[in-house]
């Protein structure tokens, strides 16, 4: 079999691969709608806020509800401790209230 | 017919290291023959090959091939002409490592992507005529020296040129080798090829096989070519 | 057309030798970039999938919440607020909510403790002395329904809680680290005022009164501040943003090709390419034939890496639930939701990572050769 034939068959063959994780995402997403409205349901059900991800402190458990000062609570010069408060910026503050 | 009018060529001109390769030939080549160019190292005899052969351009004067002239085509039509009538065969033979036999005397057709099957059939064709056909699916670096001129000369005629360049086809190769490369150039005259050689190996230059002889010393031709 | 296609059949056979003549080499590369390509597919496709998990299920999160601020800190909210409130057009309800964090040594785990809100149908408020708990908090300390967890209160005294059920596992995404209990458990355990709460809860069912709901509840109180549910929505959007994601893929793109071709080309072009090209130019190839051939070394590379590193990253985050990624978002918390992410992928995203992953390596490998090329082949009969 020629080279570029190998190379060309491994393309397509990545191609499809690509085009059925499409399909499969599709799929699982759709397969994936009952959990996401129980989710919903539990968020409607209790009044939740934030996707209880980052449990290390206050503000990177709730950041939406976190005031912005709080990332320098123990002292203003307080530099970031928490790795995940890497990951969660502070809070965007409304618009256009007073 | 290959003519040369006052071909003169000149490297790293204007700088300290300027050289004068050819300084002025004037020369008729009448095809079907095998040349010889010969001289010491350093005559000008591979640099005349090399425009000749459109590898490169003369500083000045004109080279025409068959009354066409060939010195100032631009570097695609030079190209296209080099492909289509020219062969050449290195010293060091100049495979490409890492691919076989076949695939190297395939190369110089890729441009021209002709269909894959045809150029196969041609390019084993051509080993079987030149007894390299067991070796086709070998890696040019296990070759010998002689194995490697022979399947350099397969690539050079891959393209069915009318003209096929060799510099100092022997240089690498031992006796028998050499002889049994020129008497291959002979057959290629037998062919209908026009052959060019450069060489300062007497066994190349006295050969019977070799139709003229063309002496060139610093630049230009010695007396009586 | 035929003769374009075969063209490059015959480019890509050489290209292909040509890479198997350093096959150690050119393997560690293209191991590299695909781990490179895999990091950047996972982290893209992770935040996208969390982006729009939370913009679907925190859909439903109140519509104000409003906070009590004491100096610029969030600070407990009167109990006489709600009165103060009044009647506001729009508010269909308002409740004060109870809820706050707890830290259990035993386990150096943060809990969220809360009340369910008033008339929740399934989950209404625990019975004295018990607790319902989100599944992060059952596996850290192994209970089950019926087990009893004893925590120590604001005032040091032990206050043991009954298991009375468990959140549902498919929930941990957003309930794992849950405890829900009564409101009267919840202020002795915390030694709570009597007449405080944590915060406010008003809904507003049309979702355009809700920014002129808010401006009221400014006025009226002056000393809280309103959090409206867009600013929820856009707090997570930020978190695992797009704009980020795209800087993110950009600038490690061009590290990665920057890198790459560092590396490789530290010694310039080396001898042996350049008689190559020579030899090449010599039998008759043009300087777009060299060139196209080089592409084809750069894109055989990158297309390789990139369908490997995209198809390995969709296994991981979706088939593996991004299982390298855990310790990052853990970060020095304990409890960590048990779920898997939901595919959601974004095509142009995956657009994105493509150009920017294949095209700077392949021009890249095109670029340093460019002078080569365009030589005169004569330099090879030297």
């Amino acid at each position: 079999m020629r080279k570029s034939d190998l190379f060309l068959c491994a393309v397509a063959a990545a191609s499809a691969l690509l085009l059925l994780s499409a399909l499969d995402a599709g799929l699982r997403a759709r397969a994936a709608a009952p959990v996401i409205a129980q989710r919903s349901a539990l968020v409607a059900a209790l009044d939740l806020t934030d996707l209880a991800l980052f449990t290390e402190a206050r503000y990177t458990r709730h950041p939406s509800q976190a005031d912005l000062h709080s990332a320098f609570q123990d002292h203003p010069m307080a530099l970031e401790h928490f790795p995940t408060g890497a990951l969660v910026p502070a809070p965007i503050p409304g618009r256009s209230l007073p | 017919m290959i003519e040369l009018r006052d071909v003169k060529k000149v490297f790293n001109q204007g700088r300290g290291s300027e050289l004068w390769a050819v300084r002025g030939v004037t020369l008729d080549l009448e095809p079907r023959q095998v040349t010889v160019f010969t001289g010491p190292s350093g005559s000008g005899k591979t640099t005349l090959l090399s425009m000749i052969g459109a590898l490169a351009r003369p500083t000045s004067g004109r080279i025409s091939l068959d009354g066409k002239l060939l010195s100032n085509l631009p570097e695609r039509f030079m190209t296209q002409v080099r492909r289509r009538t020219f062969g050449f065969v290195f010293q060091r033979f100049n495979l490409i490592r890492g691919l076989t036999v076949l695939e190297n005397v395939m190369l110089p057709a890729y441009p021209l992507a002709p269909d894959y099957g045809d150029l196969r059939h041609r390019a084993r064709a051509l080993l079987t005529q030149f007894g390299m056909d067991a070796k086709a699916d070998d890696k040019v670096e296990w070759l010998s020296g002689g194995e490697a001129q022979r399947a350099a000369i397969c690539r050079a005629l891959i393209n069915a040129p009318r003209i096929l360049i060799a510099d100092e086809p022997t240089a690498n190769l031992d006796s028998a080798r050499s002889r049994e490369l020129i008497g291959l150039l002979g057959e290629l005259q037998d062919l209908g090829k026009t052959v060019l050689v450069a060489s300062h190996d007497p066994l190349v230059f006295e050969s019977a096989r070799v139709s003229r002889v063309v002496e060139m010393r610093d630049g230009l031709l010695a007396e009586g070519a | 057309m035929r003769q374009f296609l075969r063209h490059q059949r015959y480019l890509i056979d050489y290209s292909l030798a040509a890479l198997a003549r350093r096959p150690g080499k050119h393997l560690a590369l293209l191991l590299v970039y695909t781990l490179v390509v895999f990091l950047l597919a996972s982290v893209m496709l992770f935040t996208q999938s969390l982006r729009r998990e939370a913009a679907l299920v925190l859909a439903q999160s109140p519509e104000i919440i409003l906070q009590r601020q004491l100096a610029g800190r969030h600070d407990l909210m009167p109990a006489e607020y709600l009165d103060r409130i009044g009647r506001i057009r729009g508010v269909s309800a308002k409740y004060g909510r109870l809820w706050g964090y707890f830290y259990d040594p035993a386990v150096r785990a943060n809990y969220t403790l809360m009340v369910p809100p008033p008339g929740s149908p399934e989950h209404g408020e625990p019975a004295p002395g018990e607790i319902v708990i989100g599944a992060g908090i059952a596996r850290t300390r192994g209970l089950e329904v019926g087990d009893y967890l004893s925590l120590r209160s604001a005032r040091g005294e032990p206050f043991t809680f009954r298991v009375a059920a468990l959140l549902p596992h498919s929930t941990e995404l957003v309930s794992t680290d849950l405890m829900l209990l009564g409101a009267d458990d919840f202020r002795r355990f915390f030694a709570f005022p009597v007449d405080r709460f944590t915060d406010i809860v008003l809904q507003v069912r049309n979702p355009r009164e809700v920014r002129k709901v808010a401006e009221k509840l400014s006025l009226a109180l002056p000393d809280t501040r309103p959090i409206l549910r867009e600013e929820i929505l856009r707090t997570y959007d930020a978190v695992f943003g797009w704009r980020q994601g795209l800087v993110f893929v950009l600038m490690g793109g061009m590290v990665l090709a920057f890198v790459i071709f560092a590396w490789d080309r530290a010694a310039g072009l080396s001898g042996e390419e350049r008689r190559e090209i020579g030899i090449l130019k010599s039998i008759g190839w043009e300087t777009g034939d060299v060139l196209r051939m080089k592409f084809w070394e750069g894109a055989i590379l990158s297309l390789t890496a990139f369908f490997l590193g995209y198809l390995l990253a969709y296994a991981h985050v979706f088939y593996l639930s991004a299982a390298l990624f855990e310790p990052v978002l853990k970060g020095w918390a304990v409890l960590y939701p048990d779920f898997r992410p939901v595919p959601f992928v974004d095509g142009i995203q995956v657009a994105t990572l493509f150009f920017f992953t294949v095209f700077p390596y392949t021009v890249a490998t095109v670029v340093p050769i460019w002078r080569a090329a365009v030589t005169d082949p004569d330099a090879v009969m030297r």
